[in-house]
């Protein structure tokens, strides 16, 4: 209880930090006013750029945090995570298509729609090579696998577009960004965005049970060929979502379900909702970073998640060195 | 005057070449190439028949090129150094930018080059004009050309009255200032320009934000290239568009051509008819 309280105000305090740190320099007071007025320049910015800005945050922060403790609850392993498994970067490639073919354009939720398929081709193929238990050693491998040509066909796909611009934003399929960002991609990540956060709350349960074992889980009434379908489908819901509107932002997943699992006594349940709350603190606190250390540069917010996120996942590395010789 | 008489004016070096065709010099180089976008063009103006043999393949990109219509009827280079030294020319054109390599190997092969510099004011467009009409020998076409460039410009300088803000916004959020041949044009057709206002006297990425609290009265952005870009969204940004905003021809808006005198009074005209049909 303590934990919901403490995470819900970190959540709202940087939600208010999102919207009144930025570019225009703005009391607190002038900019929440201007953001319920709308008067001015000022209210303009609150409420078609920041006030977007911060809510995307939110939302792929709490995905990709949700995501990372499902995936980590279901294969039993903290190295599970949508970035490094390569989900996020197949979400791209899905998004990037979507965009140079026209889909997205066409049909206004053809891109994320697109992204989702994109990561669910993903997913399916992780979950058929790691198998039931996922082992360290056959995660990482695929994961680098699928990353690695997920990511050259995004350059490839964006290397072919008649667009001049679009080469040079393979930088931001990689490593993501809400610079920007406006209320129409708050709208396409929505529904699906919800989708994913439904589908994956409902697996406390059933991974509470998993812990004990497949065999116990099943004795105990989980349906685990169920359980396993509603993970897919709400990681790729949620990763899709995410991915199509902010790019692939990677580590969200594994960094915070690692810091919030000795809090919750490893209760996969408890880590759902936490790794939530705790992703969209830690993706807004990197946004905010961003736009405090380089304003002008456009840094990608990868960048800051690798940043936290590499040594962490290093050291989770050499701890299950054992299970991986 | 009326933008009939402008298109007029654009055409009226095109007729002063028949006549003065028939008196090229004798040193006059009977095989040209150009490299460069800026130099196809002025070239393709004032070249004699036959004279120009190539210009770049730049030249018939829409995008980029006023006169892709024209060039679509001239043989274009790859811009190779090789494959224009094949041609045999006799005066190679380009431009200041046009890359060194090339340029000092067909140097190196004997074969003239000229550089023509960069147009960033519209003197320097008159300016251009008459160095191009020496290098090809057609001087008194290209004296013909700037004269009525120059008494057209100052035709629609003499027309503005006041002066809104206006903001050139390109992918990435990209803007120019005074000190461009963009920004020249926003200048004579009646605009302060709001990149110059926030620092940015050449050129300068502007962040929303900051486009936003500028406030300005216009913002004008460039057409869209195929496919999607992350760039090119940037300007259809709710935020973006709340502001008034037309998009430009921006082919009129690169080079030093007469084609400057169509951005001014598109420019103008949208000023006259409202703003949003600036982009007719």
């Amino acid at each position: 209880m303590r934990l919901a309280l403490a995470l819900l105000t970190l959540t709202a305090l940087m939600f208010i930090a999102s919207l009144t740190i930025g570019y225009t320099p703005a009391t607190l007071g002038q900019s929440l006013t201007a953001l319920v007025s709308g008067d001015g320049p000022l209210g303009l910015v609150m409420q078609e750029i920041r006030l977007p800005r911060a809510i995307l945050g939110l939302m792929v922060g709490a995905s990709l945090g949700l995501s990372g403790a499902a995936m980590q609850g279901y294969l039993r392993n903290p190295l599970a995570e949508p970035g490094i498994i390569g989900v996020s970067a197949a979400s791209a490639l899905g998004a990037v298509l979507a965009l140079q073919t026209g889909f997205a354009a066409g049909f206004a939720l053809g891109l994320p729609l697109a992204a989702l398929a994109g990561a669910l081709a993903a997913v399916l193929l992780i979950m058929m090579l790691a198998g039931p238990r996922g082992s360290s050693l056959t995660l990482i491998l695929a994961g680098i696998a699928i990353s690695a040509l997920a990511t050259a066909l995004t350059s490839l796909v964006l290397n072919l577009s008649p667009n001049p611009f679009a080469a040079s934003e393979i930088v931001f399929w990689m490593l993501g960004s809400l610079d920007d960002r406006s209320f129409s991609h708050v709208w396409i990540a929505l529904p699906f965005t919800l989708a994913g956060w439904l589908a994956l709350s409902s697996l406390g349960r059933g991974l509470d049970a998993l812990t004990l074992g497949e065999d116990a889980a099943a004795a105990m009434g989980i349906r685990i060929a169920r359980l396993r379908l509603i993970l897919i489908l709400g990681v790729a819901a949620c990763v899709g979502a995410s991915t199509a509107v902010a790019g692939a932002i990677g580590f969200v997943g594994l960094v915070v379900p690692h810091i919030l699992r000795r809090f919750v006594a490893a209760r996969p349940s408890q880590l759902l909702w936490a790794s939530a709350l705790g992703g969209a603190v830690l993706v807004m606190a990197a946004d905010i970073a961003v736009r405090l250390i380089f304003p002008e540069k456009d840094l990608k917010l990868g960048v800051i998640m690798a940043l936290i996120g590499a040594p962490l996942f290093l050291h989770l590395i050499y701890r299950t060195r054992e299970e991986i010789a | 005057m009326h933008r009939s008489d402008i298109i007029r004016g654009l055409l009226a070096p095109v007729v002063a070449l028949a006549i003065t065709g028939a008196m090229a010099k004798a040193d006059t180089p009977k095989r040209v190439v150009s490299m460069n976008l800026c130099t196809d063009q002025l070239a393709m103006m004032l070249a004699e028949p036959g004279q120009l043999l190539a210009v770049s393949q730049v030249a018939r990109d829409v995008m980029s090129s006023a006169m892709a219509a024209e060039a679509a009827h001239v043989p274009t280079h790859s811009s190779a150094a090789e494959e224009v030294y094949l041609l045999k020319p006799d005066l190679v054109l380009a431009g200041t930018y046009t890359s060194r390599a090339s340029v000092n190997m067909l140097r190196r092969l004997g074969i003239r080059v000229e550089k023509l510099p960069i147009a960033t004011s519209l003197e320097q467009v008159s300016a251009n004009m008459r160095q191009m009409g020496a290098w090809l020998g057609q001087d008194t076409a290209a004296e013909t050309m700037a004269a009525e460039f120059e008494r057209a410009v100052a035709e629609l300088r003499a027309r503005v009255t006041d002066r809104p803000r206006a903001a050139l916004y390109y992918a990435n959020g990209y803007s120019l200032g005074d000190q461009t041949l963009a920004g020249q044009i926003l200048l004579a057709a009646g605009y302060a320009n709001v990149a110059t206002e926030l620092g940015h006297a050449y050129g300068g990425n502007l962040a929303l934000e900051q486009l936003v609290m500028a406030a300005p009265d216009l913002v004008i952005t460039g057409e869209k290239y195929p496919g999607a870009s992350r760039s090119e969204e940037l300007l259809d940004h709710p935020a973006v568009q709340a502001l008034a905003t037309a998009s430009n021809r921006g082919a009129d808006w690169i080079c030093g051509t007469p084609y400057v005198l169509r951005a001014i009074t598109d420019l103008q005209g949208g000023l006259q008819h409202g703003l949003q049909e600036a982009s007719q």
